[in-house]
């Protein structure tokens, strides 16, 4: 499997031309304060000019560290290299003969001449710890650092069957893999009803879908069903994980009663739910996660209707007040957060109940474009109107992903079709229920330890 | 009677990039490189740089064994095609033995031309094309007190450079008016001219030599308007051109080069050619054109590859488009695209006599780039062959790219890339 690098990312959208970029490549890398030198190079749409700077007036020339690199291909010197451990274009100076012709591969202008040496210069991400990035105050450069997960998770087994049902573009397949690829073939899989199953973890032809044992309890039963399973295997004293992957309609509404039981009774599960805010397997139908405002198959536009009338529940802080071993919301927008809470679940999930509440958007039920999903997924987070945290009894609620200039909640709203009907006054009410959301988790995470 | 899926002869660029690009799209065919160099893969474009002494000869190889052991590619040097037989599927080689393969690559580059002037049979002289060659002028070189340059192109114009710091005194002579035609216009051939000439080197460029013969130290030359030029060491750098002698009797269409079209295919079936021995369509003219140059045998080794494996991401050869760079005495040149301007175009000139910068750009009627030409300086040629290649307009931003061809070709390359 090939292996997949860290890289730095530009967002001309963010960049205001404040010029921090280079004056810290050129500072770090050649002690300069000629930020011609610097070898991440910002130029300015429409030439230099006295105008005041505006964001998504910039562009951007900086070596990609290309995976098929150019550069490579036309050195008759043999002094460029791409670097398998850490992705880097390597330039080798003894054996650069200054020719140029490198120069003439690259399309990004990502290696040029450096006039005060006569020879070339690029960048090479300054060993993994790329100085231009901190010094960017707008966010605008990202040093994107989720390929070491992705390298991990390619060796580790993937027990799904190659080849799942799901909708084009859906975000579950992604979840169903990483995370059972993390938790390994020791384990035992409950998956109600919903979309999980109907992608195919139950299998078809009578075979599963996975290569661990796997049921379909009823909606009702799942976290009964599956702590009866853990605790037979306590029982005959064989160490596995009793994991669930379900939906919210299967967790927040009619499987709620054996969710709470479970998760009051402690059992040593790992409940995961994919929060598609509805029941989108069986036609769209509304859920108590379904937002506010929102068109579903049930909460039709018409005449009189106008997308669900009540807000929604909020899952994750229900099972906070359980006092949960562990309790995590995530995304897939933001896998190493992702990551990091799965390790902590699962760990946590061997002395108690560990839930973890995993955001989905959905391309079919929610209406937009089948490549938009991580993006969708993104703009929820950036917008506050869902929040990333972590909870456990020893070191409370807190926020692993503070958002601090969150987009207007329309910029989330207007990026897919379910949100489309809504007038003004229903992205008024949404936006204040966004507001009063983050107030109240805020609230949570604030309590001091001596109260 | 050995046989293999993919053969591939020559071992530079081309045929380098013709193994990424199989490889990329078929892991396991078996791969077979016949060469006929005795080395590892190097590049010609390296070797006036080992004479000069920056590289050396055990630094230059661009691929090692592991590499053809990591690729299952069987690679045999000292090994040079004889004769072809597409019908049957078969190569000769030089040793007698005969390969049968499924599809076939050309790569098997140019060779020196050696003019055929009265006498050149009787006199040592040095062509420099391979490593090995680049060895024995660079031993030489260190001898050399009266050295000739036969041509004034890049090669013999490295090699000049390199003799005159080496402490000999020499003389480049050049049939066309100017040095460096054809990659360079006047004005930067000028400056060129100025730079050798202010570093003790003679220029007799306008004239031929119409004969040569032996003396003790070395030859005699004898130019066309009657002077003589003795030298103790002489370097033939007139060109090159490919030897196809490979391909007598096997019926594949030639002219200057092998004819190929925008997948690389010979008139053969299951015959490509790339590189400097493969005459493709030109961007500019659209007609077959020789476009010996490095970075185009790269793109032209790539699409063979792909078209050898199937693989459907093969997009079509855009056009061979000239692309040169070239450093002397600490100066450094670059061209990039067709230095005519076209019907209803127009150049602009600017040259700054006190920083010795020049630059010469070309547009057509559509305000797009078709060529741009550089003295000291710099703009990123990469960016500047894209925008010829994806013949963009660059309608008002035009003045401002041509007064900073640096910054505005980094913005336009930046927005088109997204």
């Amino acid at each position: 499997m090939g292996q997949a690098y860290s890289t730095i990312a530009f967002d001309p959208a963010k960049c205001d031309g404040c010029g921090q970029c280079m004056t810290a490549c050129s500072s770090v890398k050649f002690d300069s304060a000629d930020t011609t030198r610097s070898l991440i190079q910002i130029v300015r749409s429409g030439g230099d000019s006295d105008a005041p700077r505006l964001p998504g007036e910039f562009e951007l020339a900086l070596c990609r560290q290309c995976a098929d690199p150019k550069c490579v291909t036309v050195c008759p010197a043999g002094a460029l290299g791409k670097n398998g451990t850490n992705g880097v274009i390597d330039w080798d100076a003894s054996k650069c003969v200054d020719c140029l012709l490198c120069t003439i591969g690259c399309t990004y202008a990502g290696i040029a001449l450096d006039e005060h040496t006569g020879r070339v210069s690029k960048c090479d991400t300054c060993d993994g710890k790329p100085a231009c990035v901190p010094a960017c105050p707008t966010g605008a450069l990202r040093h994107i650092t989720t390929a070491r997960i992705y390298n991990d998770v390619g060796s580790w087994e993937d027990l799904f069957a190659p080849g799942l049902a799901g909708c084009q573009g859906c975000n579950t397949e992604l979840l169903m893999r990483h995370a059972l690829r993390r938790v390994g073939p020791d384990t035992v899989l409950a998956t109600p009803p919903g979309c999980v199953p109907g992608m195919g973890s139950v299998g078809f032809n009578g075979t599963t879908g996975t290569k661990v044992p796997v049921f379909h309890p009823l909606l009702t039963n799942t976290a009964s069903m599956l702590a009866g399973v853990k605790r037979q295997y306590e029982r005959v004293g064989r160490k596995v994980t009793a994991m669930a992957i379900a939906g919210d309609g299967g967790a927040s509404d009619v499987g709620f009663q054996s969710l709470s039981g479970a998760a009051e009774r402690g059992e040593r599960i790992l409940f995961m739910v994919v929060d598609n805010e509805g029941y989108m397997n069986t036609g769209m139908q509304r859920s108590s996660c379904t937002p506010y405002g929102a068109w579903t198959s049930t909460t039709p536009i018409g005449a009189h209707g106008r997308g669900k009338t009540q807000d929604a529940k909020n899952l994750p802080m229900i099972m906070v007040n359980h006092r949960c071993a562990y309790v995590a919301t995530a995304s897939t927008a933001y896998m190493e957060d992702l990551y990091d809470k799965l390790d902590k679940a699962l760990a946590a999930s061997e002395e108690g109940f560990a839930y973890l509440h995993v955001y989905s958007p959905c391309t079919t039920g929610w209406r937009f474009q089948s490549a938009l999903n991580i993006e969708v997924a993104r703009k929820a987070v950036e917008s506050n109107f869902v929040t990333l945290w972590e909870y456990t009894p020893e070191n409370g609620l807190h926020f692993t992903r503070p958002v601090d200039k969150p987009l207007p909640v329309a910029d989330y709203l207007k990026a897919m079709g379910r949100f489309r009907h809504l007038s003004p006054d229903q992205v008024e009410h949404i936006q204040k229920k966004v507001a009063e959301n983050l107030r109240f988790v805020k609230r949570i995470a604030e309590q001091p330890d001596e109260l | 009677m050995h046989t293999t899926d993919y053969l591939i002869a020559g071992s530079s660029h081309a045929a380098l990039e013709a193994i990424n690009a199989i490889r990329m799209h078929d892991g396991e065919g078996s791969i077979t490189v016949v060469t006929r160099d005795p080395h590892r893969p190097y590049s010609p474009t390296v070797l006036p740089y080992v004479v000069s002494g920056r590289s050396t000869p055990e630094r230059v190889f661009l691929r090692d064994d592991d590499f053809f052991t990591a690729n299952k590619v069987d690679y045999r040097s000292g090994c040079a095609l004889a004769a072809i037989d597409p019908a049957a599927h078969q190569a000769r080689l030089a040793d007698g033995s005969t390969i049968g393969y499924r599809k076939l690559l050309l790569a098997t580059g140019a060779s020196p031309i050696v003019p055929p002037i009265p006498g050149i049979d009787r006199v040592d002289y040095h062509v420099l094309r391979t490593l090995d060659d680049a060895t024995r002028l660079r031993a030489a070189m260190a001898a050399s007190k009266s050295a000739v340059v036969l041509g004034a192109g890049l090669v013999g114009m490295h090699a000049a450079e390199n003799l005159v710091k080496a402490g000999a005194s020499v003389t480049i002579v050049e049939m066309s008016k100017q040095l460096t035609s054809g990659y360079f216009d006047e004005v930067a051939a000028g400056m060129i001219e100025q730079a050798f000439l202010g570093n003790g080197a003679k220029i007799r460029t306008g004239h031929r030599v119409v004969g040569l013969e032996p003396s003790a130290d070395g030859a005699t030359l004898h130019l066309d308007n009657g002077d003589t030029i003795p030298a103790d060491l002489l370097l033939v750098a007139v060109g090159v051109r490919p030897e196809l002698g490979y391909l007598d009797g096997s019926g594949i269409a030639t002219e200057r080069g092998i004819l190929v079209d925008d997948t690389m295919r010979t008139s053969a079936e299951d015959v490509w050619s790339a590189g400097d021995c493969a005459q493709a369509r030109g961007f500019f003219t659209g007609t077959p054109v020789m476009n010996a140059i490095l970075p185009d045998a790269t793109v032209q080794g790539r699409i063979a590859g792909m078209a050898m494996a199937d693989d459907p991401g093969l997009k079509p050869y855009p056009g061979g488009v000239p692309l040169n760079t070239y450093h002397f005495f600490g100066r450094h040149a670059i061209s990039v695209g067709s230095a005519a301007v076209p019907e209803g175009g127009r150049a602009q000139v600017r040259f700054d006599t006190a920083s010795g910068r020049y630059l010469r750009a070309v547009f057509d009627r559509d305000e797009r780039l078709t060529g741009i030409f550089g003295v000291n300086e710099f703009f990123d040629a990469g960016v500047m062959a894209q925008l010829i290649v994806r013949r963009t307009e660059l309608g008002p931003l035009r003045e401002r790219f041509f007064a900073q061809p640096l910054a505005t070709g980094r913005e336009l390359m930046s927005k088109l890339w997204r």
